[in-house]
């Protein structure tokens, strides 16, 4: 009896959630770093005379851990690990992800796609790069290694398969390091303030999970209602 | 005491279902690959069964790529570079495009000819058949052979005859798509970049150096020459090149890294004749760059 009860209950809510579903909610929040930002180190670009000549007045370092004003962690991905519907799940953000290879480093370092979504692999640089991305292919994504010299069109690809997160490299330049993330529905990357928001999240229940490549990853439980965006603050600690 | 009974009897439970748990996880995995069993190749005419190279397998490859297949054989530590894990299905060697599984005839053609600067030699001593049997006992290690098909072939147009503009053209690709960051401005593989390249499990690697006589990886035709900087070799720095270089280009290059060989070739004769400084050129482009 309880059960019929439970599944009519079912039933009835289910249509209420898909309807509600088209009035569009967002979580917004911060991302900070606990503690004193580490070091990071200078880049020695000599190998390469055309990226040292992009740098001289502007010395590059390390991306590892970017520390804005107020403690503010940029690039860390936030996305819904939990209570996303499958269809809601297979929705990505309509924006294509770029990622860009600019004064030999990666722009951005860390770029979050949906599972299926097409990305674009462009340079803007005068000098040859190799785009390397090394998924696990026992995941379901499956490396690949391509030439991308001086005004080379842009590479079109995309990822099948979950996974926070790839790390992509330039075997030329070796201290170009990046990362892909993809996940399911709906994402987005704290900006230079650590500041971020996902956008179009139907109103419901969601557990959020914020990546970082150093500190990993952390959750927390979130509630969006209608018109009224859910929040949820991160905060890591230095190591 | 009956207390602490229930307690063990729920923790007895608790370990049994654990244990029960994994067995049953083993066995799916087990399950799996036997079922995987059944893989077959095709090679021209010859259907390779995976179940017929059990044995060749376990008295030939199964010391280096070891009996999983995941290349932790108990020879491979002693072995530089470290022998293939095929479960994870990317080979170096393909007609394929880059991020895609190779044809049978590929790793057909692996088997047959070894792999230069490694331990892995050739098995031509074998028959075809247990050579194609042996190709569906490979693939059978990887689960993509089950859920994907191999890549598209890159398509080689009939090799061009060789001219003295061709090659000035192949030396102009070599420094255009720069080539010699990592196999070095006159090729011998000491580029800019060489020291620092290491393959996807992160050990060092070197770029081949087209001065020291040695046979490539993947083949020793002109064809396979092209083939190898079109596909790259998955699994190492080498990437793809077939986006950047054209079919034609690609034709003057091999044509300029042949005559960069030692070995006698029409190429090397040519460029002695035109006077064609090997590298002279493209040892000046970092420079130019600056």
């Amino acid at each position: 009896m309880i059960s019929v009860l439970l599944l009519l209950a079912i039933g009835l809510l289910w249509p209420a959630r898909s309807v509600s579903a088209a009035a569009e909610g967002k979580i917004t929040g911060t991302v900070k770093l606990d503690g004193a930002a580490p070091h990071m180190k200078g880049i020695d670009m000599s190998k390469d005379p055309f990226c040292v000549k992009q740098h001289e007045n502007s010395p590059a370092h390390l991306e590892n851990v970017v520390v804005g004003a107020g403690g503010g962690l940029q690039n860390v991905v936030l996305y819904i690990s939990q209570g996303l519907s499958a269809a809601e799940a297979s929705q990505a953000p309509a924006k294509e992800p770029v990622f860009d290879q600019k004064n030999c480093m990666y722009t951005p370092h860390v770029l979050a796609m949906g599972v299926n979504q097409k990305f674009k692999v462009m340079t803007s640089d005068q000098t040859t790069h190799n785009i390397h991305p090394l998924p696990n292919p026992l995941a379901g994504n499956i490396p690949w290694n391509k030439s991308q010299p001086p005004g080379a069109p842009p590479i079109e690809s995309s990822w099948k398969a979950e996974e926070v997160a790839i790390p992509v490299k330039c075997n030329i330049h070796p201290w170009m390091h990046g990362y892909f993330v993809v996940v399911k529905g709906p994402y987005a990357t704290t900006d230079e303030k650590g500041a971020y928001t996902i956008e179009n999240v139907p109103p419901g229940n969601y557990t959020v999970t914020a990546w970082q490549e150093e500190y990993g990853t952390q959750t927390a439980k979130v509630t969006v209602a209608a018109g009224k965006p859910g929040t949820a603050d991160f905060t890591f600690k230095a190591k | 005491m009956r207390r602490m009974m229930l307690n063990g009897s729920l923790v007895l439970t608790a370990l049994v279902t654990i244990a029960l748990c994994s067995l049953s996880w083993g066995q799916a995995t087990k399950a799996e690959e036997d079922q995987r069993l059944g893989m077959e190749s095709h090679i021209g005419k010859l259907t390779g069964h995976a179940t017929s190279a059990q044995g060749n397998y376990r008295r030939y490859c199964v010391g280096c790529h070891g009996e999983l297949g995941d290349g932790e054989g108990e020879n491979a530590q002693w072995l530089e570079p470290k022998p293939r894990n095929f479960t994870l299905g990317i080979f170096k060697c393909r007609s394929t495009t880059t991020g895609t599984l190779p044809l049978d005839s590929d790793l057909f053609d692996t088997i047959g000819r070894g792999l230069d600067s490694s331990n892995m030699p050739s098995w031509n001593p074998l028959s075809a058949q247990e050579r194609a049997d042996l190709v569906a006992y490979v693939k059978h290690f990887s689960a993509r052979f089950v859920t994907e098909k191999p890549g598209t072939p890159i398509e080689i147009p009939k090799k061009p005859e060789l001219t003295a503009e061709r090659l000035k053209a192949g030396q102009e690709v070599f420094q255009r798509v720069e080539c010699w960051k990592c196999h070095g401005p006159t090729g011998m593989g000491n580029g800019p970049s060489a020291a620092t390249l290491t393959d996807d499990q992160n050990r060092p690697i070197a770029p081949y150096n087209f001065h020291d006589g040695k046979r490539f990886k993947c083949g020793t035709t002109d064809e396979d020459l092209y083939r190898i900087f079109m596909t790259g070799l998955d699994g190492t720095p080498m990437p793809s090149w077939s986006d950047n270089i054209k079919p034609d280009e690609a034709w003057d290059l091999v044509f300029y890294l042949r005559s960069l060989q030692p070995m006698k070739s029409k190429e090397k004769e040519l460029a002695r004749q035109i006077g064609l400084k090997s590298g002279a050129a493209a040892a000046a482009a970092p420079a130019a760059q600056q």
